[in-house]
């Protein structure tokens, strides 16, 4: 396998269900090439970094406006 | 060569300057490739209880409804965000997705999960403001260019934690910024499938997309996002 095809399939790559053979040809690049293991290597730690990351909490004005807008739909669509 | 001088015209010619084979996808075109149907397995974002508070607030327990909210309200806030990339806009399309869930909710039949239903609605809202503040220039489905931007044009190592050289808020704030960058196209398949964490299956049904449409733009949307965040993460960097 060469550094090309690495871009190719990159994306099976970090599938979970990659092909076997495909993941063992990648692999074994990855041991002798520097650079796309390099690569590799940082665009996991990218998904991973964004997988991590936690949603910060609504502004509490936008919050509340979500609430009130809620409870007019609510009261709108089940009248007493 | 070492990795530090590395340039992109030694990419051009190691990696080839052509991106992978992308197919383009018009989900109206019977021959298009459907979406699969989700998956069995569970993402890590729906908790198990999901489809019990569902069934609830469908019979009128509007607590049910309202524990849904509280759960899902932060991500799909942030999805929202990242999609339309304006505050107003976000907000509203946020609202616009909750009321229209609560509206429609004897319409979910649970063949999807909720949340993926959810998610649906306010990709759909957020869209929406976007194609209005940006007519003609938005489309998911639309052909996408074998362009070289995410061809890899440094490789520098970025050690094994670099996000921790970061105090959350600014960290919170670089991931904005980066993805806020990127194409709607790229990003809204970026923003469900690497951080909402829905499958790829999920992702397609989300969007009206094909599987192999949205493989290839993860695949650009990772590689660009890699790209950008180099210049935070690499080693040398200080914060």
């Amino acid at each position: 396998m060469k550094c090309k095809r690495i871009l190719t399939d990159l994306q099976e790559y970090f599938e979970d269900g990659i092909d076997p053979d495909l993941r063992a040809d990648i692999e074994k690049h990855l041991m002798k090439c520097n650079d796309c293991r390099v690569v590799v290597d940082t665009t996991r730690k990218t998904i991973d970094i964004f997988c991590n990351s936690e949603p910060a909490p609504i502004p509490e004005d936008a919050r509340h406006r979500l609430y009130e807008a809620l409870q007019k739909k609510i009261r709108s669509c089940r009248p007493e | 060569m070492s990795a530090q001088s590395c340039c992109f015209g030694w990419f051009v010619q190691k990696w080839g300057m052509s991106s992978p084979k992308i197919t383009p996808v018009n989900p109206t075109n019977p021959e298009t490739p459907r979406p699969l149907a989700a998956p069995t397995l569970p993402s890590k974002v729906v908790k198990d209880d999901e489809s019990a508070l569902v069934a609830a607030a469908k019979a009128g327990d509007v607590s049910a409804f309202e524990t849904l909210v509280s759960r899902y309200e932060r991500k799909i806030f942030r999805l929202t965000q990242n999609i339309t990339q304006n505050r107003e806009d976000a907000e509203d399309a946020m609202q616009e997705a909750f009321l229209k869930a609560y509206e429609h909710l004897d319409n979910f039949e649970g063949n999807s999960r909720f949340y993926t239903w959810l998610v649906r609605i306010a990709v759909n809202q957020a869209l929406m403001k976007l194609r209005k503040r940006r007519p003609n220039q938005i489309s998911l489905d639309e052909e996408i260019e074998t362009g070289e931007d995410s061809i890899p044009r440094e490789v520098e190592d970025w050690g094994p934690s670099p996000e921790q050289r970061y105090a959350q808020t600014e960290l919170s704030g670089i991931l904005s910024q980066v993805i806020g960058e990127l194409d709607p196209s790229f990003r809204t398949v970026f923003q469900l499938r690497d951080i909402d964490e829905m499958s790829t299956e999920e992702t397609a049904e989300a969007l009206g997309l094909s599987v192999p449409a949205v493989k290839s733009r993860l695949l650009r949307a990772r590689l660009k996002l890699r790209q950008k965040l180099n210049r935070y993460f690499k080693q040398g960097e200080a914060s």
